[in-house]
């Protein structure tokens, strides 16, 4: 916890509407770009474009690139440990059983 | 005005003037920040809890390629963008409401809640009409389950209908719990909105509307996966 009671950072509403205009380009992208055939690299692109969206998201809209807590980013470093953990070993299991 | 006299950092001079301020907080900045820290733990569990459901998908989506993919094609792609925008647009307001709290602007922060709330209704009205598309089609998973109109429009494919049942078991399951967190978060906006025209909100004490926040911009995040994973498996054009 902080312990200065300092007041809240405001975002100018400029930088909202930016991050906002951001957002809905990738929307159109990803989904432009899922027509072309890009090979294996399709699930890729796409995943690494909606990963970007998503930490615009985190880090503006829900202000974790101004909090004080560093808890907060602790919390959500571990929440995202934890879901690679489920998702890497087990698919690392279920992807290669035709394999053996 | 009364809002700046209240804002001094004294701190006996906080409790004293804030009435939301507990007593077990030191001052308004220490309880904002463990109530917005409580916050991130509830969605790191919702985190595992959606985690699950897209280990799932993704297992299935691996080992039954075809049907996944001829699955993710029946799906209306111009409902699942302008969906993506929406709920898009529905966090710009959130944002913006959380911004007129903070400032004390009760009018705005009223309108951007309302507006949130009908981009939330419009999401759910939308999957509703692509979910009504389905049952229609007889692609959701059941007795009349039927896919042999996939299977006629693309004869090149190898489909086994329970592989295709799958992915439209998981496509329910993954919209459907997307689209329960939203009717939740309508709610909390309805809640929110009634707070804020009782003018419960200050620029000391609106933390209802940064956690409410918070939840809404989560469930937006889970969108942002869902929306590539179940529609853009594979778009491009057969050969």
């Amino acid at each position: 916890m902080s312990a200065h009671p300092s007041s809240e950072h405001i975002i100018p509403s400029k930088l909202y509407y930016i991050i906002w205009a951001t957002l809905m380009c990738l929307t159109v992208i990803t989904a432009v770009v899922a027509f072309v055939d890009l090979g294996p690299f399709n699930t890729v692109v796409a995943l690494l474009i909606a990963t970007f969206k998503a930490t615009l998201v985190v880090l503006f809209f829900m202000h974790v690139k101004y909090t004080s807590e560093k808890m907060t980013k602790a919390v959500i470093l571990s929440a995202i440990f934890w879901l690679m953990l489920l998702l890497i070993i087990s698919l690392a299991d279920y992807s290669t059983r035709m394999l053996g | 005005m009364s809002n700046s006299q209240a804002v001094v950092s004294n701190q006996e001079h906080d409790q004293e003037h804030i009435p939301e301020l507990q007593h077990h907080f030191t001052n308004m900045n220490q309880q904002r920040n463990a109530a917005s820290l409580g916050m991130w733990v509830f969605l790191g569990t919702e985190i595992m809890f959606f985690g699950g459901m897209f280990l799932a998908y993704l297992i299935y989506r691996i080992w039954y390629f075809n049907e996944f993919a001829i699955g993710s094609r029946s799906l209306d792609i111009w409902l699942g963008t302008i969906n993506t925008a929406v709920l898009i647009c529905s966090s710009l307001t959130v944002a913006l409401s959380v911004r007129a709290a903070q400032r004390g602007k009760r009018k705005t922060l009223i309108g951007l809640i309302i507006t949130t709330i009908i981009f939330g209704l419009g999401f759910l009205f939308i999957k509703g009409i692509e979910w009504y598309q389905k049952f229609k089609e007889h692609h959701v998973p059941g007795a009349s389950f039927d896919i042999s109109d996939l299977i006629h429009k693309y004869p090149n494919v190898p489909l086994d209908p329970h592989h295709a049942q799958l992915y439209f078991s998981l496509y329910f399951a993954l919209t459907g719990l997307h689209a329960l967190h939203m009717i939740v978060g309508v709610g909390i906006f309805t809640v929110l909105l009634i707070m804020a025209w009782k003018g419960r909100f200050t620029p000391e004490y609106h933390t209802p509307i940064e956690i409410g926040g918070l939840y809404w911009h989560f469930v937006d995040i889970v969108w942002i996966y869902l929306f590539p994973l179940l529609y853009l498996i594979d778009r491009k054009p057969i050969k």
